[in-house]
């Protein structure tokens, strides 16, 4: 094995000097092939032998044996998905180009396709989450009478699909398609309270702890240090097991409990890079200019310091976005999150999980779990194109 | 004659910005003979430091040469390979950057930086190479030049590391140097050890030099001819002493006649008038180390006095005393005769209306996120609490003053402006206070020549309407004789020297101030040489120190 291994890497290795050479002598040695470095060319060839595996791979995936069609189908979905994606997103953004006002129009020309692939699928997730209950066929917590349990996504019968539930029905029965769509309104929306109130502490603790320094930034910063030593996800499972005693005492929803508890766990990763961002904006002298003029620390850090912090700021939101959505999602998945029978991808894909298994031989029953951490992915990648996008746009970088 | 070294012809150069390439340098033309030192000068922008990269065959990120041929010793750089240009950068082409600090890399002590190029170049062993360095290192009058090399960058002086930097360029013995405003960043009295090491050097090893900088009296001691560059068009080429005694174009003319601006001596002080502000006997620390030393001077109405030192002399510290962001820890400052509080936190709106600052770096001073109008408008609002429209005419009226037009400027940002019209837009927002008293922090010293005298200009004209008083720090004696009057002399922390400016330029002066005054370079060519010469040859401005 080791041996194939090194004499395939050795292969390359000639066919990269090969491709060099004959770059030089076809074209007559032009500087973008006499200039080339050896690991260059190696990395050509190796982007066309992996370009070329995808390929075939893909042909293979489409085989009429099932038996080799199989093997390859999640990589086909994949090749498919993106190529689909990707024509979409050029597609929404050709049509933004077109109608809106001058200003979106506008914004819709300087956007680099990935930014117009993360707006396209955060616009459909708001829409889904907002009409949730228009939009879904069923009701989240419907078992609907008559269906059988744990019907394959296809929708083909031959495969022991139903064309009336496209996505399938869980283990009791509900439609998976409608339990998605209710998925985005309960995950997305916590998820995004969570966030801005992460942001909402963190920021404005960590903005005082810079203007102020002293004692203030020394009593902050170590209870922040405290609560980070602690393992996050760890310390969340543990404070919701706490809740989940005291919320039914208290009256209070075990999610709001939820959505505290993740923020307040959150804010110290803001708590950090506010402070940062902070301490390195109050050294400007625009800042010491506002102090001399006798300015209050309201105004200094609203009106000075935020504006000069946003891209940083902008940039972490999306990820602190991402990581909030996926603690919650995880705490579902071990049982102390959203609660059932409200729908949430966290709890979908641990419902289904057994289903993983038959990816070998039927990989349509397999897809069902995927189907919500696909949504869970597909949300992470959008929102984080986008924020790409902002922060290179605020930073004023060119190229 | 034979062949020049570097020719370069019709050179063509675009940088890339908002999706377009625009011209930087549109066709110069540059011939370069063996052992030939060529000055290059021009206002920031002009493509300098761009047509001084080009010469080396080297562009910076989003610039290419779009036409033009550049001739190094008969090889075309522009169709040269990869390879080929490697062996001559650094072998047979050298480079020495503006900011020596930030070029050195910190974690590699001197020596092992010096050796590089030769072991790599195969000029010579390492052994021999740094028996080389040191060789270097003494001919460029390094102190200890036997271990100073063993040093990291942080553990030497600015000046010792420029000088450093210009023995790693000789480490080849290349054929030709392009020397990046190797001084600007320097004091005047160590510019000095730096120039005329790098001369000698020059000289000694007949390497061709192109020497950039937008210091006109530096340029007339390095250079054997002037290119005048503006906006990317060569404006003439001459020599040295032709370019300075007779200039053909306006532009350089201007160029030249910068140095003339200087105020008319006011009248003497009346006595018994109180100052505006009176420093008296301040002492001050960081921490626990002590930076001033029973400092006291007085500032009175509608005068300028200029505090002057090398960095670290305790010039901006006093500024913050004044200001109250530094408390000092005895004596106090007056303003109109009234003690104000030690710190800028227990002051009133008034006081702090008063007492306002202008700042050397218009950069970090102008909060990036507002608009000019925004800026300026918030101490009008915050001291005098004007609102809507009547805010809106004192600031247009404010920017009429500062000579800029309200309705094209109001909604920019300050990235959307020129050095010399941010630090405007700085002088608008302290005039904005109505103050009695300005500090301006070196104001000019991060400015171009021709823009500084704009600055100065404005400032002299805004003294003479408001009658303000002005507290000038600086370090260029030639900005002191072009708008102080009266005039402080610091040194450690310790004012040495103060009185009026006809006092402090006729002799005789302090022996700090002496040494000051003569090291701020002329345009006379000979000026270094003569001046060498009086001082005697060796480590100039050291000895000099020394014998205080």
């Amino acid at each position: 094995m080791i041996l194939w291994i090194a004499a395939v890497l050795v292969g390359m290795g000639a066919l990269a000097w090969v491709f060099r050479f004959a770059g030089q002598a076809a074209t007559g040695n032009v500087p973008k092939f006499r200039d080339m470095p050896f690991g260059v060319a190696y990395g050509y060839i190796l982007a066309v032998l992996v370009v070329g595996w995808l390929i075939w791979a893909y042909f293979q995936g489409r085989s009429s044996d099932p038996a080799i069609a199989n093997k390859f189908f999640f990589l086909r979905i994949g090749i498919e998905g993106f190529i689909i994606f990707a024509i979409a997103a050029w597609l929404f953004r050709l049509a933004g180009r077109r109608v809106g006002t001058a200003w979106s129009r506008k914004m819709f020309r300087a956007m680099p396709l990935t930014a117009a692939f993360g707006v396209m699928i955060i616009l459909i997730y708001a829409i889904l989450a907002i009409f949730a209950g228009l939009l879904a066929p069923y009701g989240q917590e419907q078992i609907i009478p008559g269906v059988a349990a744990n019907i394959t996504p296809g929708g083909d019968p031959a495969l022991g699909g139903n064309p009336d539930f496209p996505l399938g029905t869980d283990q009791i029965g509900r439609d998976i398609l409608s339990r998605l769509i209710y998925g985005a309104q309960n995950t997305v929306g916590i998820a995004f309270a969570t966030t801005l109130l992460a942001f909402f502490l963190g920021g404005t603790f960590g903005f005082l702890a810079a203007t102020f320094g002293g004692w203030l930034d020394q009593v902050l910063s170590r209870m922040v240090d405290v609560l980070m030593a602690i393992p996050s996800l760890i310390f969340a499972l543990l404070l919701m097991t706490i809740a989940s005693v005291w919320a039914p005492r208290l009256g209070i929803p075990l999610t709001v409990f939820m959505v505290i508890i993740i923020a307040v766990i959150d804010s110290t990763r803001v708590f950090r890079l506010s402070r940062a961002v902070g301490q390195n904006i109050v050294v400007m002298d625009y800042i010491e200019a506002a102090k001399l003029r006798g300015e209050g620390f309201g105004y200094i850090i609203f009106k000075e310091i935020l504006p000069n912090a946003t891209a940083p700021l902008l940039a972490e939101f999306g990820l602190r976005f991402c990581f909030v959505f996926l603690t919650i999602a995880a705490l579902s998945f071990l049982g102390v999150g959203i609660q059932p029978p409200l729908a949430d991808w966290g709890t979908m894909v641990r419902d289904l999980s057994g289903f993983v298994n038959y990816a070998q031989f039927a990989p349509m029953a397999a897809t069902a779990p995927l189907l919500a951490a696909g949504a869970i992915a597909l949300l992470t990648v959008a929102v984080n194109f986008v924020v790409d996008w902002m922060l290179h746009k605020s930073s004023g970088l060119k190229e | 004659m034979t062949e020049p070294l570097l020719k370069m012809r019709g050179v063509k150069i675009e940088g890339r910005s908002d999706e377009t390439w625009n011209p930087i340098i549109n066709g110069v033309d540059l011939t370069l003979a063996r052992g030939e030192v060529l000055g290059l000068i021009g206002e920031s922008g002009a493509g300098k430091s761009t047509l001084g990269l080009a010469a080396m065959g080297y562009t910076r990120d989003g610039v290419r040469i779009s036409d033009g041929t550049i001739e190094f010793d008969g090889i075309d750089l522009l169709t040269a390979s990869a390879a080929v240009k490697r062996e001559l950068l650094g072998k047979r082409i050298a480079y020495v950057a503006q900011s020596a600090a930030a070029s050195f890399n910190p974690a590699h002590r001197l020596i092992d930086q010096h050796v590089e190029g030769p072991s790599q170049h195969g000029v010579m062993s390492r052994a021999e190479s740094e028996a080389d360095g040191m060789e270097l290192y003494r001919k460029l009058r390094l102190p200890n030049p036997d271990e100073i090399g063993f040093r990291y960058p942080h553990q030497v002086s600015g000046g010792q590391l420029q000088r450093a930097m210009t023995a790693m360029a000789m480490s080849c013995r290349p054929d030709l140097i392009v020397f990046d405003e190797p001084t600007t960043a320097l004091d005047v009295t160590t510019q000095i050890e730096v120039l005329s090491a790098i001369r000698d050097i020059v000289d000694q090893f007949g390497t061709a030099a192109i020497y950039i900088t937008h210091d006109l009296a530096v340029v007339a001691q390095m250079a054997d001819r002037i290119k005048v560059l503006l906006k990317g068009d060569e404006v003439e080429t001459a020599d040295t002493r032709t370019m300075l005694d007779a200039p053909t174009q306006e532009y350089t003319k201007s160029l030249w006649a910068v140095r003339s601006f200087e105020r008319p001596a006011k009248p003497a002080i009346a006595t018994g008038a109180v100052p505006v502000i009176s420093v008296q006997n301040v002492d001050a620390s960081y921490g626990s180390t002590p930076v001033l030393h029973d400092v006291s001077f007085d500032m009175h109405e509608g005068r300028t006095v200029a505090v002057v030192g090398e960095s670290g002399s305790g010039k901006s510290t006093t500024a913050r005393c004044i200001t109250g962001l530094l408390p000092p820890k005895s004596g106090q400052i007056l303003l109109d005769g009234e003690a104000l509080p030690a710190s800028y936190k227990k002051r009133s709106k008034d006081q702090l209306r008063q007492v306002q600052m202008i700042y050397q770096m218009a950069d970090t001073a102008l909060n990036p996120r507002m608009s000019i109008g925004q800026i300026i408008a918030r101490p009008v609002q915050f001291y005098l609490g004007l609102t809507g429209a009547a805010k809106r005419k004192r600031v247009d009226q404010l920017l009429e003053q500062i000579e800029l037009e309200p309705s094209e400027y109001y909604n920019r940002l300050p990235s959307e402006l020129s050095g010399g019209q941010k630090q405007r837009v700085g002088i608008a927002r302290a005039l904005a206070a109505e103050p009695k008293f300005i500090i301006c922090d070196e104001v000019t010293s991060a400015l171009d020549q021709l823009v500084a005298e704009g600055i100065l200009r404005l400032l002299a004209k805004l003294q003479d309407d408001l009658s303000l008083s002005y507290m000038f720090i600086t370090h260029d004696l030639a900005t002191v004789r072009a708008i102080a009057d009266e005039v402080v002399v610091m040194k450690d922390g310790r004012v040495v020297e103060q009185g009026p400016k006809v006092d402090m330029f006729t002799p005789p002066h302090h022996a700090y101030t002496d040494l000051l005054l003569s090291s701020v370079p002329e345009m006379d060519p000979d000026w270094l040489t003569n001046l060498l010469k009086e001082r005697g040859v060796d480590n100039v401005g050291d000895a000099a120190v020394d014998k205080m």
